[in-house]
């Protein structure tokens, strides 16, 4: 059921964030770390979110998710998943929610995974854990279309031999215990392989400390593709690996996004990986969204002053001339500027800047700005 | 070839060894031959288990209650003289390794009895123990707020009054059986497993594994029982199995000084307390009970000592 109503919903956007305001009550007073952010995700796209560190990037993820910490407060505004508002569920509807329609995966992967449970218990727990979402799932990977989703191929030999009793299971037939166990299992093993894990059956046997960084980052991402979620946030998950291996994650995400029919946030601070990966991209800036484009739009065409900064502090190896940056350093939030944040910093202030706070306006077609020079 | 087969040979071994609990225990008896009281521990506490399983098949598990007046105090061990003055030599073909006692019962055979009974409600104790406190402790760290500090709180209570006087008092209002003894002295001891249990959990639960958990949508109960148990149970264990000796301890502390439900309970503490009027008559009634209770719990105590190195991450590799 799951299956079919995602493809009767036709509506454009999976993700519309609208002024969303979030304070972190600290000792110290209250940090503004999100001051109306406003974002949409396109079904199928990636979108990259772009901004320095402390940006409010992954207070963003963690709202969307609400998974917020504990002296962290939502303001006001509305998270639509497909016209829901995830901030209006309850927390058990949430965690239904989490489990089945939005997945994320953290920085650093050495630390996100159980350290004493191997990976395949780990990635079958997450298929079984709701067993009704599991029974659908065996019955699509038993039907053409799941495959043909995969380019063409059956998803795994062995759940192809199981083609005819995965074809009578019902989301609402009764199965033994030990057929769950093994048809978990090859499921899991097909979501292994699926990120090009090497050698799948074994790395299923291992625990996380048996793996390297990469390894164990394409695990957490097996382990996200098997909830099968409508949206996939991905916070920085590049971060704490070496550069050949981001560049292998960076590309087995766009695959796998083709694959499993999902839309990405991409949050990351390297706009190299926008330029590469991204189909648009979101710029952050002290707890706003300053600018939305396409990505080349955005790289031929910078609007707001930020934005120009940043592409200009990107060292070029045929340019001579010194390296360019932006003045002044990321304003505290505890006492953020007045009006809009930016304009301590940007040489194009004027008098009006630190009085109003400007919305985000369309310039051109998909082209959104949130800069006082551009009307608004 | 042959080069190609001989180092193909050893990597498939390796494979098969480099995960799983061949490993574990592979590492297990390389930290024991490493350290050699910790073997000596494991092997007292081991052999005390064996002991317990088969003391059915050495000893009838009812000669306690046969008593032989006749026999009473006497000792015909050639291996040692005690240069005791009213010593008797005990009639009839049979040597008495360990002695008798003042019912006329085999000492040695008393012992045998009494280890499996001691350490039976060691187990029960650290058991029960163990699994309030995992529960308890857990649900304390992982809840937080007002039943946290409910419990915490409670074991407080517990905590202030001295053990050894609560589970006598206890003892004093339940009476005098084995049972009850047990449940007292289990009520002295379950508070501390739950602050070591909640103290684990506090830190644990802060893991960015936990919040990957949530973030997948998984239950309260999923994740405390299931994952975040599993990750800060093992202090839990090595404190249990430490316990085990001074369960022991503490149980014959107790029927030592009288709680002892009938004078002929073959139980270590008990055993020695019948001795005491006999110390300068036949001092065997309380030298070998006694040293059988240092013995046991120093073993189970080494014991612990290693599990704890074997568990200890810091110690790893």
């Amino acid at each position: 059921m799951a299956v079919m109503s995602r493809a009767l919903v036709t509506k454009d956007a999976v993700l519309e964030v609208k002024d969303l305001r979030v304070d972190f009550h600290t000792y110290a007073g209250d940090v503004k770390a999100l001051n109306g952010v406003e974002l949409t995700v396109k079904r199928g796209e990636i979108l990259g979110l772009v901004g320095e560190s402390g940006c409010g990037k992954s207070v963003t993820a963690l709202s969307i998710v609400g998974l917020l910490p504990q002296n962290a407060e939502v303001v006001s505004g509305e998270i639509l998943l497909e016209g829901r508002d995830l901030l209006r569920l309850t927390k058990e509807e949430m965690r239904l929610a989490r489990l089945g329609e939005i997945a994320i995966v953290f920085q650093d992967p050495a630390t996100y995974l159980n350290p004493v449970i191997n990976i395949g218990a780990q990635i079958t727990e997450i298929l079984t854990s709701d067993r009704r979402r599991f029974q659908v799932e065996l019955v699509s990977a038993g039907l053409k279309d799941f495959e043909g989703r995969v380019q063409g191929k059956p998803l795994s030999p062995a759940l192809e031999k199981e083609g005819r009793r995965l074809r009578s299971i019902t989301p609402s037939s009764r199965m033994r215990r030990g057929e769950v166990k093994r048809l978990a299992k090859l499921l899991a093993l097909s979501y292994l392989r699926m990120v090009k894990l090497p050698d799948a059956a074994r790395v299923f046997k291992m625990y996380p400390f048996e793996l390297s960084g990469g390894m164990r980052q394409r695990a957490i991402i097996a382990m996200a593709l098997a909830r099968r979620p409508k949206l996939l946030l991905a916070d920085e998950i590049t971060t704490a690996l070496d550069v050949t291996v981001q560049a292998q994650i960076l590309r087995l995400l766009k695959e796998l996004k083709e694959k499993i029919d999902a839309s990405v946030v991409l949050i990351t601070h390297d706009l190299a990986v926008v330029a590469e990966l991204c189909d648009r991209a979101a710029v952050m800036y002290a707890g706003n969204i300053v600018e939305v484009a396409e990505v080349k739009e955005l790289f031929a065409n910078p609007l707001h002053p930020y934005t120009k900064g940043l592409l200009e502090a990107i060292p070029r190896p045929d340019s001579r001339s010194e390296l360019k940056s932006i003045a002044g350093s990321v304003p505290d939030l505890l006492f953020p500027p007045t009006g809009c944040r930016f304009h301590p910093r940007c040489p194009f202030a004027f008098d009006r800047c630190p009085k109003v706070a400007p919305p985000l306006v369309e310039v051109s077609p998909g082209h959104l700005v949130a800069c006082l020079l551009y009307g608004g | 070839m042959t080069r190609e087969s001989s180092s193909s040979a050893p990597s498939k071994e390796e494979r098969k060894s480099s995960h799983g609990f061949r490993r574990e225990v592979r590492y297990g008896i390389h930290l024991l031959r490493k350290n050699p009281i910790v073997l000596l521990g494991s092997i007292v506490a081991l052999g005390s288990i064996v002991l317990s399983l088969s003391s059915g098949l050495v000893v009838d598990q009812n000669s306690w209650k046969t008593t032989h007046i006749a026999l009473r105090l006497c000792w015909n061990n050639p291996i040692v003289n005690w240069n005791l003055r009213n010593v008797y030599d005990c009639a009839g073909p049979t040597t008495y390794t360990l002695g008798t006692d003042n019912y006329g019962r085999d000492v040695f055979r008393m012992i045998i009895l009494a280890i499996p009974l001691d350490l039976r409600i060691s187990l029960e104790i650290v058991l029960s123990a163990v699994l309030i406190g995992t529960v308890f402790g857990g649900i304390a760290a992982y809840a937080g707020g007002t039943l946290d500090e409910l419990i915490l709180r409670l074991t407080d209570i517990f905590l202030a009054i001295p053990s050894l006087l609560l589970a006598i008092v206890l003892a004093t209002i339940l009476g005098r059986t084995l049972e009850n003894l047990t449940l007292s002295v289990l009520i002295t001891w379950w508070p501390t497993y739950v602050r070591l249990m909640r103290s684990q959990v506090l830190t644990e639960k802060e893991k960015p594994y936990v919040e990957a958990l949530r973030a997948v949508g998984a239950g309260r109960f999923r994740i405390l029982f299931r994952h975040i148990v599993p990750n800060s149970i093992y202090p839990i264990l090595v404190q249990g199995t430490l316990d085990i000796g001074s369960v022991i301890l503490t149980f014959s502390a107790l029927t030592f000084i009288g709680f002892s439900p009938s004078p002929l309970i073959p139980e270590l503490g008990n055993l020695v307390n019948q001795g005491i009027e006999f110390v300068f008559t036949a001092p065997w009634l309380i030298i070998f009970p006694g040293l059988t209770i240092f013995i046991v719990s120093l073993g189970f105590n080494l014991l612990g000592d290693g599990i704890r190195d074997i568990f200890d991450p810091r110690l790893r590799r």
